[in-house]
């Protein structure tokens, strides 16, 4: 239970910090601590992340952030790709699935460093695009 | 697509939002992430969005795309609710949190920092 507690903190301190979403960091978090299979940490991760989009969707809301329209047709518009996207995962094997997670973690990183070269180094409260 | 504040619907932007919408959906459904590493850029290139509006509006719309894929993957029996919910609410603390700290604290060394993080976690999973 407490690792799972740290591992929301932590991934939800690193989504406000650098706008990563959680998701990034729920999934190995629910892999290496907490044993689940990656299917099932995937899974897990899903629900996860739903209370803390809202949460952020409310601050960002708030700063004037959210175009609404755009928001709403782009989710509902996500259904179809999101059957296909969970029918894919569930239809390759768990090692085959973990390899392409940690390509995506990869490409993440690449994207954070790149961000970081780019960044004005006084430029602090940039909210951040990944 | 100039960047105006509430451009009108053209088919041509709702055809971009349906694609973007599309992609990101597969993405979540089959990483178990939220998709804004697809919505974001793509918001920016191809709608001209300012990276904050990018992230707001990916934000809102990551709500949708993660209901609808872990409604999805919950008919396949994989959700474990009580881990979503031990993970989930902490990280609402901890997005509050962030979000006070990034008005305070270097950005660019955390992301960094948190890209080795990421590299290693990357190695753990695939050798495991």
């Amino acid at each position: 239970m407490i690792p799972a507690i740290a591992i929301g903190v932590c991934a939800g301190v690193v989504a406000g910090l650098l706008g990563v979403g959680g998701g990034v960091l729920f999934v190995p978090g629910l892999v290496i601590f907490l044993n689940l299979g990656q299917h099932q940490a995937e899974a897990t991760s899903l629900l996860a992340i739903i209370p803390v989009a809202i949460v952020g969707t409310f601050k960002q809301e708030g700063y004037g952030n959210v175009r609404r329209r755009d928001a709403l047709l782009m989710g509902l518009l996500s259904i179809a790709g999101a059957a296909v996207g969970v029918a894919l995962a569930n239809a390759l094997s768990g090692a085959v699935l973990r390899a392409g997670f940690a390509l995506l973690m990869v490409l993440v990183a690449i994207q954070l460093v790149h961000r970081a070269m780019n960044e004005e180094p006084r430029e602090r409260e940039g909210i951040g695009r990944t | 697509m100039t960047g105006n504040r509430s451009p009108g619907l053209t088919t041509d932007r709702a055809l971009k939002l349906a694609a973007i919408g599309t992609a990101a959906g597969v993405f979540s459904g089959l990483f178990g992430v939220g998709g804004g590493s697809v919505i974001v850029p793509l918001l920016i290139l191809w709608l001209g969005y300012g990276p904050r509006e990018a992230t707001g509006t990916s934000l809102a719309a990551i709500v949708f795309i993660a209901g609808f894929a872990a409604a999805t993957q919950g008919t396949y029996g994989n959700v474990h609710v009580l881990d979503a919910v031990l993970i989930g609410v902490p990280a609402v603390g901890g997005v509050l949190l962030g979000t006070w700290l990034q008005q305070r604290l270097p950005t660019r060394s955390i992301s960094l920092l948190f890209a080795a993080v990421l590299m290693a976690s990357a190695a753990e999973l695939v050798t495991r």
